[in-house]
């Protein structure tokens, strides 16, 4: 490939701090994001329109809450579990969210390891990540066929408000989604660190590129950004 | 200093830093939930729940997704556009406020 004469991608430039720094990167024919690898840079991307496809679905639901004038169902109660004869509020849900910020706590720390090259601690805390987020997904599908069971449907449920029941499988449907496309790829992620893929920079069955650590941590945006998600869905739809 | 090599450099943080973010993260999430447990109302619930998923959500990108350390560009690219968001948010209010009007005012009384 030619080599293309652009300006110096990275650290040897030097800017003015704050704003001043932020239009000088931005502005002239050259790469704004200067030692941002491009894989990280297009995730980001990535997450950022993702971030308003979730938004618009978020919001959908506030106008449906707020615009219906049956009474909307108590998420408390709903999703209320009977655990030992006794009856708790909304806890298969705090269980889950508990899952997801510990699968994102182990995701963080197979990124550190990965820029340390210990590819087996990288590999063995990835599939400890796809654990979690598989648990996850297993109460998710737990919590929908309970739901059915109990007569929510998209177009109506027992309780109140027919919005609910749509609201809740699109919402959730989606990030569940999120969550098995996401644990699909920490598999195949921690298979090419566990068989040294980054350390030997093996080229990509797909991509044909130069196997490095820094996909560890591109693949973590992703998973964190599903956990990012939960937190909103959970504040917003669960709590509220 | 080849691109890897830089960033490898630029991203060696200790594993406690992330051992600690985990434990607030499961402390605001206990928080939230106890909102629910003991059924406060009103204000002070929705304060609390915003609260804590704002602070939950910036330690997840602060620290988790590494934007503390990114270049301010790439900060401000990402994290601007969503606040915009809430315009729309401002929009809906009002759509709902209105529907909820026109519903009340023509199609409950004559049921």
């Amino acid at each position: 490939m030619v080599d293309l004469p652009r300006t110096d991608p990275g650290a040897g430039i030097s800017r003015p701090a704050g704003w001043e720094g932020i239009v000088a990167d931005w502005s002239s024919d050259q790469r704004a994001f200067k030692n941002v690898s491009w894989g990280k840079a297009m995730m980001w991307i990535f997450l950022l329109s993702d971030t308003f496809i979730f938004s618009c679905f978020l919001l959908s639901y506030m106008t449906v809450r707020m615009s219906t004038v049956e009474p909307w169902p108590n998420p408390s109660e709903v999703f209320a579990l009977n655990i030992g004869g006794r009856h708790i509020p909304l806890i298969l849900i705090a269980i889950m969210t508990f899952i997801l910020i510990s699968s994102s706590g182990t995701m963080a720390m197979a990124v550190n390891f990965g820029y340390r090259r210990d590819r087996l601690r990288t590999a063995i805390l990835m599939l400890a990540t796809a654990l979690l987020g598989a648990t996850f997904v297993g109460m998710q599908a737990f919590e929908w066929s309970k739901l059915i069971a109990e007569g929510v449907r998209p177009w109506g449920n027992p309780w109140g408000a027919a919005q609910f029941g749509s609201s809740f499988f699109m919402i959730t449907g989606f990030h569940g989604t999120h969550v098995s496309i996401g644990v699909i790829f920490l598999i195949i992620m921690a298979r090419k660190a566990w068989r040294g893929d980054f350390d030997r920079e093996r080229r990509g069955f797909f991509t044909s590129r130069k196997g490095n650590y820094e996909v560890v941590e591109i693949t973590g945006l992703y998973w964190h950004f599903v956990d990012l998600v939960w937190v909103f869905i959970f504040a917003l739809f669960y709590l509220w | 200093m080849s691109q890897v090599a830089r960033i490898e450099a630029q991203q060696h943080h200790p594993i406690k830093l992330y051992l600690v973010v985990w434990g607030w993260l499961f402390v605001l999430s206990t928080c939230s939930y106890l909102v629910d447990y003991f059924g406060l109302v009103g204000y002070l619930r929705w304060g609390l729940i915003l609260l804590f998923m704002v602070l939950k959500a910036s330690l997840i990108v602060a620290v988790f997704m590494h934007m503390a350390w990114e270049r301010l560009a790439l900060l401000y690219a990402i994290i601007v556009p969503p606040t915009l968001v809430l315009v729309f948010v401002g929009i809906m209010v009002f759509e709902s406020n209105y529907t909820l009007f026109s519903r009340l005012a023509f199609f409950v009384v004559g049921r």
